[in-house]
């Protein structure tokens, strides 16, 4: 998988590993902005309410 | 090399080209799930990275900015000047709207001793960014009722890292526009999730009606879980004008450099 696309890469090794550190920076960015915070939605590990997760019908009315 | 000595070589070659030809859709597959095995570790890796380390630079750096911004708007208080203790009831703000930061909370026993308090407790847009969160529908602090607050533990700037850190008597403090209110820690509970009565008016009795004016703090617990909620209850002590200065509480906070010292020569 990782040997098919490095063979893709054009250019002599030093290009190709430029290359993959810009796709590398590029993936973790894409992972950090979006996929995380929306994976993060449903492991919801850090979650301090009393009540249902964000339901705030449990949260008596005072 | 002679002719002979070269295809030996070949015929070799292709023998052991040939052995691994036969295993090789097998091993392709296997290379490839290994592949996929690292990259699924490192995934991991970079999400815990992100979770723990990342959210914290992005909530820190929003906190700041948002205190900043409180401190234009408010004025800057003379830190130098111990306000005197108000007595009588103490003023209560206006009901704030939804998501929008209306004060700042001082608890000098953390090592965060300052961070900013919003309405509601909304995860990705009041907690995750804002800092601490005011239950909605719950008592504003000063008013008679239970205020209940709401921050993160271990992830997002983490206001209430050090949450078990407090002790019967020690201050929380909300900073709004106009006031100081201190509070003084009553007492620390591990409930469940669903034990909603920590946040009822009269802390653990629903239902009642109240007469005090007490504080509630919530956070998960333990550590890196949300299986239970560390809860931390305070009774209103007093409160000061803000344009007075600071309150006692906070004033402790800035002489504890000199504090030790003087005791150690009482000790002697």
């Amino acid at each position: 998988m990782y040997g098919w696309l490095w063979r893709r890469l054009p250019g002599p090794t030093w290009v190709r590993m430029l290359l993959v550190l810009v796709l590398l920076a590029a993936v973790i960015v894409a992972l950090f902005g979006w996929g995380f915070p929306a994976l993060a939605r449903y492991l919801p590990f850090d979650d301090g309410l009393v009540g249902a997760a964000g339901s705030e019908s449990l949260i008596p009315r005072s | 090399m002679s002719p002979t000595h070269r295809r030996s070589a070949a015929s070799r070659h292709d023998a052991a080209s040939g052995r691994r030809a036969g295993s090789r859709p097998g091993a392709a597959v296997l290379g490839v799930v290994g592949e996929l095995l690292l990259t699924a570790g490192v995934l991991v890796l970079l999400f815990l990275v992100w979770q723990l380390w990342w959210t914290d630079v992005v909530a820190d750096r929003e906190q700041s900015g948002i205190i900043d911004g409180l401190e234009q708007e408010w004025g800057t208080v003379d830190e130098e000047q111990i306000a005197p203790r108000q007595d009588g009831p103490p003023p209560v703000p206006d009901a704030p709207e939804e998501g929008k930061v209306w004060a700042t909370m001082h608890v000098p026993a953390f090592d965060r001793p300052r961070f900013p308090l919003a309405e509601g407790v909304d995860l990705e847009s009041v907690l995750n960014v804002k800092g601490a969160g005011h239950y909605p529908e719950t008592a504003l602090p000063g008013e008679v009722g239970n205020a209940a607050i709401a921050g993160h533990r271990n992830t997002y700037s983490r206001v209430f890292e050090d949450i078990d850190r407090l002790e019967p008597g020690d201050s929380i403090v909300i900073e709004t526009a106009d006031a100081f209110y201190v509070y003084a820690v009553t007492e620390s509970l591990i409930v469940m999730p669903q034990d909603v009565e920590v946040i009822a008016p009269v802390p653990g009795e629903p239902g009642v009606e109240p007469e005090d004016r007490m504080l509630t703090l919530t956070a998960c617990h333990p550590m890196y879980s949300a299986r239970e909620r560390y809860i931390v209850h305070a009774e209103f002590a007093y409160w000061t004008d803000r344009a007075d200065g600071i309150p006692e509480a906070l004033a402790a906070d800035t002489s504890a450099t000199e504090s030790p010292a003087s005791d150690a020569g009482g000790e002697d």
